[in-house]
């Protein structure tokens, strides 16, 4: 469950970055470091191995979110939310107990522990009760001992005056809403700097931190005599950087604010589309949602394997398919990978100690992997897990979440012009707007920011009332070309949902262009009985 | 850092003491959970989770206007208040001014329990259900079904102190249960739900048998094209579409021309008739059963919320009464801009058509249609329309002659609630129920069945 994406010119390097290395300039925070991290581990372990867990894991969590808002120019809320805590996890009468807390004492840690044994013990009376004999095991993993890892970034978006950050999307607004045509302009920041430190009864210990910011602007116009309206939001995607995201690093952003007026302009006059079936060059602006939902979610293990049955769904990529379900063309290479620099799922090591890690989950159309985490690894007979376990705070067990997800581009392949240039009668889709897929993640519809008609491999200006309607197997079996690296961008979200209680995760998504044969278009305005 | 000991109506007085702030709002929420999660019989995960957020929201007057500023921690420690409420009037200073700031809400009689301990649930609150959870999934293995499904409950105390003299408190205990039952060789799915206040009400062992009878439904399988269909949709279902409707009933947004609630020309359809069904769409803080708070309580502001408004009465108030559009969602500062009262958003929802007949004698007054169990993954499609896509899920099922016949294929649709209300021909009677697709969000809702003749399943999806 998601937002957003852009065309252009970022590209990434997927394969950067090795197991466990640490990057970068900044060091962890000296107030994190204060804190009595180590003794209340220490503490909760052995309280945890005293009552005769066969695992434990201590987690102390420091997540910073802050979102400056405004409504044409001026401040329409903030908010600066700080949740600290942390959380032991047992595996005890093989069963998981989890329980948390924040008093910062050895006996409160002590007494959290015992409260997770005592949540393990009542899961296996229910387990006995039901005739079940399932335990949890865990796929071994090597011992990290006090390791340190820091996200890629310059400018801790933290240390920027509020001011500053007001002014900036003052005076993007004022720019906007400065153009013809533009009735208002909502702008917003959210901003994320999340330090997490892990032990188990293993031995590894970790301490990490992670920066992220989340920029976005809309246009709105408004005929009012018509009663239309339609809008158009900035494509810049959510990053793992820091500030200087939003002052010239990674992004163009006079270059897109220059822009979008005229765009929502045309788009106003556009005709609407007629409903049928068309080529589509897919930007990746777009395409990274697409793979969030018809790839990401549905190599999750453990919704393939049923876990997440009852709320987010399973998956039609049943573990029985490995290595033999078509996924899609033959020009289909997805990674997983944890460790792409600037990914908003980049770590150095999970919250289940497992180090970051890069595999296949599509190599040339066939399904060869899944993501996992420790339980479901030892579960399915993998050697290890690739590190996908995640917990959004320290109120909540970690459970399998998305790796950064990737469809590969073609080493040589054509840039976005030529897969136009291909086309005879089709659509070029860019920007990300309203997605839903089914709970075994085949029937999925997307719309987007902005569609052009492709007449005899030139775009014809654009279309309104468009959307894409397909199953996932289907279009990515009618993907017939895919672009090169310069048209890979890093796309993703901040808020993909999953589990119960929710829990919230940010995961990028790089693609390049690509280009799908016969793709159902949809007219909106008819799906509603206009 | 020292151990969090205060009580909660402690620390808000001591923020308010230490604030230097023209105008100051302490709102401290004390947070209790204990949910269990189960898969294929098993229980999977579970967890209990205690904590405290304190939000400290400042005004600082200025030539321009009055700004605010909002920081909230968890887990906040004596040492860690002052610089909390400092931080929060830096953030004030820092923003410019609000443009929805009004004078902070005074004259509202306190809370009698203001200084008393906070509420909370445990482990315990399954004391009874976890047993009965245990056999549901012996019977069901038995049976050869699988069960599914999530138990939640919490507790929120929540303290609102301002400095224009306002103490009060609200206590919310929220419950959800959610069992999915499928065949051993998972083609077939059922599921219902419950909210509840405190797990004594829920039986989940009833639960699973009905779910049963709808698996053996599904024994017969039906394939049906996309189309347009007679359509009855269970309280569920209503109550997902209905909720999104409201969340997209910003009275500031409808006046600015940007929802399907503005009206050509300019203002907004307040006044319009939206049904030709005496449908009443209403909020009440005190209806039984599905309390909820009878004041304000804002952590940000936003396009209907303001922090401004903390601590401002709320009641019951008709969103629609005989189909008849009456309100949208205001603060005081959007009232003041669109001309409508003042109306904050309400913490439950309910739909009532005057409707006396239950779903079954709705079905068994079918001729042909399809019969739902929920709806899934609901996004808007288009603003202009509130045109929403979406999936059926767990159990669709083909109605003929007034019997259930078989189970269909799953559908994708495209529908918008505001013109299904306009196509609506009969309602049920209005019941409790958890709408599925929000229940992480809102859980206290009472709706009718509803009978469309024409649904939307835009197109055939092979997901079970």
């Amino acid at each position: 469950m998601i937002h957003f994406g852009k065309a252009g010119d970022v590209s990434v390097d997927v394969s950067r970055g090795r197991e466990g290395e640490a990057s970068v300039p900044h060091e962890i925070d000296q107030s994190f470091l204060a804190l009595p991290l180590r003794a209340l581990a220490d503490a909760a372990l052995a309280r945890a191995r005293a009552l005769g867990a066969e695992h434990a894991d201590f987690r102390f969590e420091r997540v910073r979110d802050a979102s400056v808002r405004l409504r044409d120019g001026k401040p329409s809320g903030s908010s600066d939310s700080t949740d600290a805590g942390y959380a032991v996890r047992v595996v005890h009468g093989g069963a998981w107990g989890f329980a948390s807390g924040v008093d910062l004492t050895m006996d409160a840690a002590a007494r959290v522990a015992g409260q997770a044994v005592a949540m393990a013990k009542l899961s296996a009376k229910v387990i006995a009760a039901a005739g079940s004999d399932e335990r949890v095991e865990l796929a071994p993993e090597p011992v990290h001992a006090d390791r340190v890892w820091v996200s890629a970034y310059d400018i801790d978006p933290f240390g920027v005056p509020d001011a500053e950050k007001t002014g900036l999307l003052a005076e993007w607004s004022g720019r906007l809403l400065a153009a013809k045509g533009v009735s208002h302009v909502d702008a917003s920041v959210m901003t994320v700097h999340e330090n997490k430190f892990y032990a188990d009864t293993a031995g590894t210990t970790t301490t990490q931190q992670r920066v992220r910011v989340h920029p976005q602007l809309t246009a709105v116009a408004v005929d009012e005599s018509s009663g239309e309206f339609d809008s158009m939001r900035t494509l810049a995607p959510p990053v793992g950087r820091g500030w200087e995201y939003l002052t010239g690093t990674g992004w163009d952003w006079d270059t897109e604010l220059a822009e979008i007026p005229a765009l929502l302009a045309e788009k106003m006059r556009a005709p609407s589309v007629e409903a049928g079936a068309y080529d589509l060059v897919v930007d990746p602006s777009n395409l990274w949602l697409t793979i969030h939902e018809s790839i990401g979610h549905a190599t999750e293990l453990d919704r393939a394997l049923g876990y997440e049955a009852a709320y987010a769904g399973t998956s039609f990529a049943t573990f029985d398919q490995l290595g033999k379900l078509k996924y899609g063309s033959e020009l289909m290479n997805v990674t997983g990978d944890r460790t792409a620099e600037h990914g908003l799922a980049t770590i150095g090591y999970d919250d289940e100690g497992v180090a970051g890690q890069s595999w296949d989950l599509v190599k040339d159309g066939t399904l060869v992997g899944y993501q996992l985490d420790r339980r479901i690894a030892k579960l399915t007979g993998f050697e290890r897990s690739n590190g996908c376990a995640y917990a959004d705070s320290p109120s909540h067990v970690p459970v399998q979440r998305m790796a950064n997800v990737s469809l590969a581009a073609a080493p040589d392949g054509p840039s976005t012009d030529e897969l136009i240039g291909g086309v005879e009668r089709g659509i070029y889709v860019v920007g990300d707007r309203s997605w839903s897929i089914d709970m075994q993640r085949y029937n999925f519809q997307f719309t987007g920011q902005r569609f052009f008609r492709i007449e005899n491999g030139r775009l014809a200006g654009q279309l309104r009332d468009v959307a894409y309607q397909a199953t996932t197997t289907d279009f990515w079996g009618s993907m017939e070309a895919v672009g090169g690296p310069q048209t890979y961008v890093l796309g993703g979200a901040f808020n993909c949902g999953k589990a119960q209680p929710g829990q919230v995760a940010a995961v990028s998504h790089g693609c390049p262009s690509a280009l799908f044969r016969s793709v159902n278009i949809l007219n909106t305005t008819q799906e509603a009985g206009r | 850092m020292s151990i969090v000991t205060s009580k909660p109506y402690e620390i808000v007085e001591r923020a308010l003491e230490l604030s230097r702030a023209d105008g100051t709002v302490v709102i401290a929420d004390e947070d209790s959970t204990a949910n269990l999660r189960w898969a294929g019989n098993a229980l999977t995960t579970n967890g209990v989770t205690r904590g405290r957020t304190l939000t400290v929201i400042a005004t600082v007057n200025g030539a321009q206007g009055t700004a605010s500023g909002v920081v909230s921690r968890s887990a906040v420690t004596d040492d860690e208040l002052e610089p909390l409420v400092r931080a929060a009037e830096a953030a004030a200073r820092d923003a410019g001014p609000a443009e929805d700031a009004q004078p902070l809400v005074s004259g509202v009689p306190a809370s009698a329990d203001f200084t008393d301990a906070p509420a909370e649930t445990s482990s315990e609150v399954f004391a009874a259900f976890a047993p009965a959870l245990g056999e549901a999934f012996a019977a069901a293995r038995a049976g050869g079904r699988r069960l599914y499904g999530f138990a939640y409950h919490s507790v929120t105390s929540t303290y609102l102190g301002t400095s224009t003299g306002l103490r009060l408190r609200h206590d919310q205990p929220s419950g959800t249960l959610e069992l999915n039952a499928k065949s051993e060789d998972l083609t077939r799915s059922a599921w219902a739900g419950a909210g509840t206040r405190d797990f004594k009400d829920v039986d989940p062992g009833e639960l699973a048998d009905g779910l049963a009878q709808r698996l053996a439904w599904a024994e017969r399988r039906v394939e049906l094209p996309a189309g347009r269909y007679e359509t009855l949709l269970p309280p569920s279902a209503v109550a997902d579409l209905l909720i999104y409707q409201q969340w997209s009933a910003a009275a500031r947004d409808a006046h600015e021309g940007r929802t399907v609630f503005s009206k050509q020309g300019g203002g907004t359809r307040v006044g319009e008739k939206l049904s030709e069904l005496p449908l009443t769409l209403r909020s009440d803080p005190a209806e039984p059963g599905l309390e909820s708070a009878p004041f304000v309580i804002a952590h940000s502001s936003g396009d209907a919320s303001s922090v401004f408004d903390n601590g401002l009465p709320v009641g019951a108030v008709d969103w629609m009464r005989d189909g008849v559009l009456q309100r949208l969602l205001t603060t005081r500062h959007s009232a003041g801009l669109t001309g409508l009262p003042v109306a904050p958003t309400g913490g439950n929802l309910l739909l009532d058509g005057g409707g006396k007949r239950s779903l079954e004698e709705l079905v068994a007054d079918t001729e042909r249609g399809l019969l739902l169990t929920c709806l899934w993954y609901i996004r808007e499609v288009d603003p202009a329309t509130l045109l929403l896509t979406g999936l059926t899920r767990d159990g669709v099922f083909l109605v003929e002659n007034g019997e259930v016949t078989g189970a269909v294929n799953n559908f994708r649709f495209n529908e918008s609630p505001v013109d299904l209300l306009g196509r609506v021909t009969e309602v049920g009677r209005t019941e409790r129920t958890l709408p599925r697709e929000w229940s992480d969000w809102f859980t206290r809702a009472a709706f009718p069945a509803m009978r469309v003749p024409d649904f939307n399943m835009s197109s055939v999806s092979k997901g079970v």
